[in-house]
């Protein structure tokens, strides 16, 4: 228990780091802003309270909102993919619910499964963003390519760090 | 009342979920409207620091190139200095220096931070009230404009950069002086669009743009960008000018921020006269 809090709070600070030193720095093309760090919400483990979900999210979003300059948009898209979270786990859940003690993760239940739940989750998290970010609805079109385009890469990058950290839980 | 109680507490997801949504978008609305959020940006000591020591370490990759363009500019202003002109005229002549006075101040400053592919881009500089940054300075770099201060804290502020949809700039044809705002329509971080010029402008691909006499923020005919394309707007006398920006906002790294010493009375006299138009 102790061990998964810990493990938590470690993978936040490398999550925010990553995100405000290396990917805000590449440049992929205007359209493409992938937000890798919205991993930490999708890995929280199934037993989460849901409080504590939204008030982690909360804080994840308004961290970066410091290093972005965007005071309170990610940290309402945050909020907002947060709180979708236990409705979508739900949505997709096996036959006989989840196992106590898994996580939502790759390892424990496959790509299909992981791709089509983090999927939702990210193309909602990067449409609130970037309607905010926007906030008019004149470039509508050229707004909701940005979404889809970086909600792909987003995930590609995501799936790409699962397979990063099963290779290392093998090994423990 | 018992019932209301029972029932927030049933559906408590749904009610912090909209009261933290509500805080953000209180944030958020704040931010555009008045000044922005003191502590949620990234002039903020904690986010700052991290951002300059990650610059630090960048900056070493870049040293190079940085120094021959330092060496470069040094060499025009040493081209300017006094000294490296001869006298023509022999005969005495008095230099009266109380005809000139300094109307703008530059401050040399270094970028910690910056953006280009978001559609409200911005820059952070590290210096701040202490080193005597105000609010609504024009920072400008040895290539061309950047933009103006935005929020100050002790040692660093942030700079609204030219690719913001919020930033408009004054600016004008170098050849003839016919002006317009120039503004970012979030393409691409190398052009931006200068509206508003008379159709009867003469204008080819190459033409200078410089900022205009009317920005109080801005010397007069600091460079923005040479004309890339024009169309015409529709159903308006006016052509709209694809600019391309002089600044390289991706190389950004030694700026200058300008402070223009008369700007608060020229604000005051303006504002002056506006209040007793409307009365």
């Amino acid at each position: 228990m102790t061990n998964t809090i810990i493990r938590n709070i470690i993978r936040f600070f490398v999550l925010v780091l990553v995100q405000v030193l290396i990917i805000k720095n590449i440049e992929l093309g205007r359209f493409i802003n992938p937000f890798v760090y919205v991993l930490f919400i999708i890995v929280l483990p199934f037993e989460t309270p849901k409080w504590l979900l939204l008030f982690t999210a909360f804080f994840l979003g308004i961290t970066i909102d410091m290093f972005y300059d965007t005071a309170g948009m990610h940290a309402a898209a945050c909020v907002l993919m947060a709180y979708f979270r236990p409705g979508i786990l739900k949505l997709f859940s096996p036959r006989d619910g989840y196992e106590f003690g898994t996580q939502p993760t790759i390892q424990y239940l496959g790509i299909p499964w992981f791709i089509s739940y983090a999927g939702i989750l990210i193309v909602l998290h990067h449409f609130i963003l970037f309607y905010l970010e926007i906030f008019r609805l004149q470039e509508f079109f050229s707004t909701f390519f940005r979404v889809l385009i970086s909600s792909i890469f987003t995930l590609l990058l995501v799936v790409i760090s699962q397979y990063l950290f099963q290779r290392k839980k093998e090994q423990e | 009342m018992r019932n209301l109680v029972v029932f927030i507490a049933k559906n408590y997801f749904f009610f912090l979920f909209l009261l933290l949504e509500a805080l953000c978008i209180y944030l958020l609305v704040q931010n555009n409207k008045f000044q922005r959020a003191s502590f949620i940006n990234s002039s903020n000591q904690v986010s700052a620091t991290v951002l300059s020591t990650s610059e630090n370490i960048q900056q070493y990759f870049y040293l190079k190139s940085e120094n021959e363009r330092l060496a470069k500019e040094n060499a025009e202003l040493h081209s300017h200095d006094l000294l490296s002109f001869s006298v023509l005229t022999d005969g005495w002549f008095a230099v009266n220096d109380t005809i000139y006075r300094q109307k703008y101040v530059y401050t040399n400053a270094k970028a910690v931070n910056n953006s280009t592919n978001l559609r409200n881009n911005f820059i952070t500089l590290d210096r701040g009230y202490k080193q005597g940054i105000k609010k609504n300075m024009a920072v400008i770099s040895s290539a061309g404009v950047v933009g103006h201060t935005q929020d100050v804290s002790e040692n660093f502020c942030t700079v609204m950069s030219v690719l913001n949809s919020k930033t408009t700039i004054n600016a004008k044809f170098k050849k003839d002086g016919s002006f317009g705002p120039l503004n970012w329509d979030g393409v691409s971080y190398e052009f931006a669009t200068l509206n508003d010029i008379p159709t009867h402008v003469k204008m080819v691909k190459g033409d200078t743009i410089v900022t205009s006499q009317n920005s109080t923020m801005f010397p007069e005919n600091i460079m923005v960008g040479t004309v890339e394309s024009y169309y015409r707007e529709e159903a308006k006398p006016f052509f709209a000018v694809k600019v391309k920006l002089s600044t390289d906002f991706k190389k950004l790294t030694h700026v200058y921020i300008v402070e223009n010493k008369l700007k608060q009375e020229q604000d005051e006299l303006e504002k002056k006269s506006e209040e007793g138009n409307k009365e």
